[in-house]
């Protein structure tokens, strides 16, 4: 159970995937002009980052490592978490209505989102058994979902104020997410 | 679509459109591995080879590849070649392999690829596709390096894991720490701002001149 909270507590605040692993930065800066969307886009990663992560898991456990194909590890992970999330956009547009239209444009992004893939490899790397690797991709997500968050109602901020014209735009972007970052870095003491 | 020249495609990449200052794609590799001058150039010469090849599959393919599926199948064209790069840099250097970690792996989904696999090679001949992979790859090595170069002179005196700065320099590890790398890369996209604009300044201004 302990081993689990580090995992938890590491993966969301201490090795935040974006803040501190630079994972997930593209739907970082792409989808987080607006709190919602932000939020949106972060249930919605979340969502297939526990089941990617399972998945993969037993991929890995049951399919490439008994018939030793685990160089083939890069080429079905994104394959998997590319038929994964159309399945979930299929199976969302069926199930709930609402939730589509809520997540259903940020599904098709994830795809290419590296904290997907990075999860699942890092799960792997980590040699995380099954549990642990679902808690590990369930709290990565988190964690990306509070930063993304945050960012985004700064962002909302910076846009209703008045920012030098050099600043506009990417650069100032990046500087706010580097400040974060460093706030980010005050949980380091955490664990060890 | 109108048609360019080689040398134009080339430097298209390399200096007008360049991946990480001018269009901003592949932040995640680019801000990950940028604290060591030797990384920046190893990450950015596996890409340039995953760009190279993929665009030249793809566009051999661009007439058998239905419409519909292009999408799947450039990620199987592209997470074959990132396997390639992976194996051979574990086998023939494998600190290289150690230091760089998942972000190898992880080209796959440097959205660069997939950029210039759906906005170009699947559009055009096979030799324009390659030199405009060759472009843009080396456009994101030349941009990685500097990055990581800045990074890994101020934040640890060295570069290339020589010693550069005098002995009594105080390295400054907050550039080489997750931080430092977004404040670096965006100070240095201010300052790519800056130059490109004053060079159409200056063009303008001259080409005001000739007519006047």
């Amino acid at each position: 159970m302990n081993d689990l909270l580090l995992i938890v507590i590491g993966s969301v605040l201490v090795n935040n995937f974006v803040m501190s692993q630079f994972l997930g930065i593209c739907p970082f800066r792409g989808v987080s002009k607006k709190t919602e969307t932000a939020l949106g886009m972060g249930m919605a990663v979340t969502f297939v980052m526990a089941l990617a992560s399972l998945i993969t898991y037993l991929i890995q456990a049951y399919l490439l490592v008994p018939f030793k194909l685990e160089y083939m590890q890069t080429i079905a992970f994104i394959l998997v978490i590319a038929v994964l999330v159309q399945i979930v956009e299929i199976a969302l547009k069926k199930i709930s209505r609402s939730l589509y239209q809520a997540l259903g444009v940020y599904l098709p992004l994830i795809t290419t989102n590296c904290a997907v893939l990075g999860v699942a490899l890092l799960n792997t790397r980590q040699g995380y058994n099954l549990i642990e690797s679902v808690v590990n991709g369930t709290s990565a997500a988190i964690g990306f979902t509070i930063a993304i968050v945050m960012f985004a109602s700064i962002r909302e901020r910076l846009a209703a104020s008045n920012m030098p014209k050099w600043m506009d735009g990417f650069p100032g972007a990046l500087i706010t997410a580097g400040l974060m970052s460093l706030a980010f870095q005050g949980f380091s003491g955490l664990i060890h | 679509m109108k048609k360019q020249s080689i040398g134009h495609v080339f430097m298209n990449g390399l200096l007008k459109e360049n991946p990480t200052f001018r269009l901003l794609l592949g932040m995640c590799p680019t801000l990950g591995i940028s604290t060591a001058a030797s990384q920046g150039i190893g990450m950015g010469l596996a890409t340039t080879f995953v760009l190279v090849f993929s665009n030249m599959v793809i566009s051999l393919l661009r007439k058998v590849i239905p419409e519909r599926v292009r999408i799947p199948s450039f990620i199987v064209i592209i997470a074959t070649f990132v396997t390639i790069i992976d194996l051979i840099i574990k086998a023939y250097l494998p600190s290289m392999s150690s230091s760089l970690g998942i972000y190898i792996p992880l080209i796959v989904v440097n959205c660069i690829i997939f950029a210039r696999a759906e906005a170009f090679a699947f559009k055009n001949p096979v030799l324009p596709s390659i030199v405009d992979g060759l472009g843009m790859g080396l456009g994101f090595t030349c941009s990685l390096t500097l990055l990581s170069s800045v990074r890994e002179i101020i934040g640890s005196g060295k570069w290339f894991g020589m010693q550069v700065m005098p002995a009594g320099y105080h390295p400054m590890s907050v550039i080489t720490s997750p931080t430092g790398g977004f404040l670096t890369l965006g100070i240095l996209i201010l300052v790519v701002n800056a130059v490109v604009k004053y060079i159409e300044k200056r063009k303008k201004a001259k080409t005001g001149e000739g007519i006047a």
